[in-house]
């Protein structure tokens, strides 16, 4: 049965010990920071006024949520129904995804108060990121109500969760549109600074680029997520969750080499476009092709080969390598190849509070998903709604 | 069908809001408020008195520096603009001879910090002036990352209300019709204020008239689509630490062609998406259709298969009916035969 109750443990294990000491941290660093000011926890400056928390919580995070959309596009739109036990986890992940980013926000906004501002009575559309607000703030939304049914079903009210039931396939497809503005606007936000970043990074084509990788990401999280809570949170799971994953892994193992591909592609288009071929020859060439080669090409074979052998531990190793190689990229774009031609000491590199916070919000986030996947029905249907779907 | 109007109504909604982003983002280009004031910067008078940054930091009312204004020490070190910097003077060296240099806001005829602003917070004003509006910031500074001369700065130790800082022009002296504080100070007019147009003319007359003093380019006249300040020089201006490579595109032109497409997702997903739903339905649906009719035709054959069966075992057995009755004649027959033989053999025995 699914609902087998979890075998009484001990609360103070050694990881829940590690997430409360980072907790009480960042705690106290959140007083720190809204008491003291952004300056009083972070190295940002007159020079560098984006850091990792708009890098890496803002970008990364945005970038690694895309399993929501990806998903239950591949399931709901494209009717490959062999998916569906990756829905929930996968909405779960995108939904506390974006919570947190917009939660990060608030830390690197000077005036967080006033977040609603370019939604509501100062609109400033010539911006991207004004954009990127409004699709964040509406696709948001989509996901919550899309989460919402988790609720119902704990709660018992099926009226509500079949009425939400009922608009899945409109959510889903705005859920794309939103997502397509949105992964793409990231990249656009640097558009306006083609004199900053480094110019193997910068092209026109950077929405683009933004919006495929976002695609194999959101696969790859998927992937990494299921095989870690398949070995962690095995006891509940369901049927359809223990069998339901391997055709998961080697689906997505496939899609994800194929849109991979095309973006390793367009990458090399886009050094031919700007005909920047001899900065290839730098060292920013060489940090460039590592990007390209080693954390594009290289995963894209490895999941290709996992599609075919059908081996889901090369498919694993792929996906760790696919996050690795989209933090690396969003990090290149917003913090090493921006600026590069500032001198050496006018260059940013995070302070331990600045990383401490990041740290706190990720440590959050993980909790408040471990939280959700023991009380909530995402890896097993609920009793009562089972022949919903 | 109440799905249909519910998808229609969000694809509208999503348009006419895209189609907002893209008209606001505009295509035409704009050259500038016709009559705007601006300033022009010649580096061959400026002696690097940091008399314009005194004077910058009196009008502003901001905090006084460490070190007096009349400490030129400072000019050793690089420096850029802080929150309570507006402006400052930097030395450089050409053929082992000083070199000065202002730096402040440019005030860009397109600014990209404009441009970038989610919420319209800076704005190019008549008088030529970029200014900044502290009540709608949001505290994002984007505008510091899209400013190609870097000159937004932050007040990052401010807790609650934080400010983007930087050079006003003085705009509210200018609307007086008194002078911009750092032109009123300097002492050796390196610093001409005056409509934009004026400043070019006088900027172009000063390099005809001394080709030997000069190098043939206005800094601010073309880069990154026009600035309000202007600049000439008589060394290189990437020895003054001047970015000669920013282009003359205005920034705002960088980020239209991308935020155009906006339109045409919002235009066509909605419709390959439910394309794309529409056509798995069907398949799905012939699928099913071509199971049920398969199963049928599988079932008519095996009902055929059965009937034809059925008939064979029912002639078989209608032949061994047949046989039955006809081996019961041809007994009862034979029976009778051997009955009359017998009576026969008895009545001739009875002869």
């Amino acid at each position: 049965m699914a609902h087998v109750a979890t075998p009484s443990k001990k609360f103070w294990t050694p990881a829940n010990i590690i997430t409360a000491i980072i907790l009480v941290i960042g705690l106290v660093l959140t007083v720190k920071r809204f008491s003291m000011g952004i300056g009083a926890v972070s190295n940002l400056s007159d020079d560098n006024p984006w850091g990792i928390w708009i890098g890496f919580d803002l970008l990364c995070g945005v970038a690694l949520a895309a399993g929501g959309y990806t998903t239950t596009a591949a399931v709901y739109l494209f009717g490959m129904k062999k998916y569906h036990s990756a829905v929930r986890p996968a909405i779960t992940t995108a939904f506390l995804g974006y919570a947190f980013v917009v939660f990060a926000l608030l830390y690197d906004l000077g005036r967080y108060y006033r977040l609603p501002y370019p939604l509501t009575i100062y609109p400033g559309p010539t911006s991207f990121l004004f954009e990127v607000g409004l699709c964040v703030a509406l696709y948001l939304t989509v996901l919550a109500i899309e989460f919402s049914p988790f609720l119902w079903e704990v709660l018992g009210w099926a009226k509500i969760r079949h009425l939400v039931h009922k608009l899945t396939l409109a959510l889903t497809i705005f859920g794309v549109i939103l997502s397509t503005l949105h992964q793409s606007s990231l990249g656009g936000l640097y558009l306006i600074a083609p004199s900053k970043l480094h110019p193997l990074w910068y092209s026109i084509y950077l929405p683009l680029f933004f919006f495929l990788s976002s695609i194999p990401a959101g696969l790859s999280m998927v992937i990494l997520e299921g095989t870690l809570s398949h070995k962690y949170l095995n006891h509940k799971m369901d049927e359809e969750h223990h069998h339901g994953f391997s055709p998961v892994v080697l689906g997505f193992s496939k899609a994800a080499s194929v849109v991979l591909f095309a973006y390793f592609c367009m990458k090399w288009i886009g050094v031919a476009m700007d005909n920047n071929w001899s900065h290839l020859g730098t060292g920013w060439g060489l940090w460039f092709l590592v990007e390209v080669l080693g954390f594009v090409l290289l995963p894209c074979i490895l999941y290709a080969v996992a599609a075919r052998e059908k081996n889901e531990r090369v498919a694993f190793y792929a996906s760790i390598m696919t996050v690795a190689g989209i933090i690396l990229n969003r990090l290149n774009v917003s913090i090493i190849a921006f600026n590069w031609r500032l001198p050496a000491e006018a260059r940013y590199f995070p302070s331990l509070e600045e990383f401490l916070i990041t740290v706190f919000i990720v440590t959050l986030e993980i909790t408040v998903l471990r939280i959700c996947l023991n009380k909530l029905p995402i890896l097993h249907q609920h009793p009562q709604f089972r022949d919903a779907h | 069908m109440k799905r249909r109007t519910f998808i229609g109504i969000l694809a509208g909604a999503g348009a006419s809001l895209a189609t907002g982003t893209a008209g606001a983002a505009g295509n035409h280009h704009f050259t500038g408020y016709p009559d705007s004031y601006g300033v022009l910067f010649d580096s061959t008078k400026c002696i690097g008195c940091r008399k314009c940054e005194a004077a910058c930091n009196a009008v502003n009312e901001l905090p006084k520096p460490e070190l007096p204004f009349d400490d030129l020490s400072v000019l050793e070190k690089r420096r850029r603009t802080h929150h309570d910097t507006f402006t400052v003077v930097n030395k450089y060296e050409y053929n082992g001879k000083p070199v000065f240099r202002k730096i402040q806001c440019n005030h860009c005829q397109e600014p990209a910090c404009a441009s970038a602003c989610f919420v319209g917070a800076f704005k190019k004003e008549p008088t030529g002036a970029v200014s900044y509006d502290a009540s709608r910031c949001v505290g994002c500074r984007y505008c510091m990352i899209a400013c190609p001369f870097e000159i937004p700065t932050y007040e990052y130790h401010d807790p609650i209300t934080p400010r983007v800082r930087k050079c006003t022009m003085c705009q509210p002296r200018i609307l007086e019709g008194k002078l911009p504080g750092c032109v009123e100070a300097c002492p050796k007019g390196a610093l001409v204020f005056g409509h934009r147009d004026e400043l070019l003319q006088i900027a172009r007359e000063r390099i005809r008239k001394h080709p030997e003093l000069y190098v043939n380019h206005i800094y601010g006249e073309q880069e990154m689509g026009g600035t309000n300040w202007l600049y000439i020089s008589g060394v290189p201006f990437e020895i003054l630490g001047m970015r000669e490579d920013l282009g003359i595109t205005p920034a705002p032109q960088l980020t239209t062609g991308a935020l155009s497409v906006v339109p045409a997702v919002v235009g066509l997903w909605p419709m390959f998406l439910t394309g794309a739903y529409a056509i798995t339905k069907r398949k799905e649906k012939i699928a099913a259709e071509e199971r049920a009719h398969a199963v049928q035709k599988a079932v008519a054959e095996a009902e055929a298969e059965a009937a034809k069966k059925l008939a064979a075992a029912l002639e078989k057995a209608e032949r061994e009916k047949q046989a039955a009755i006809d081996r019961e004649v041809k007994k009862a027959l034979k029976e009778a035969e051997e009955a009359r033989k017998k009576a026969e053999a008895a009545s001739e025995g009875e002869e």
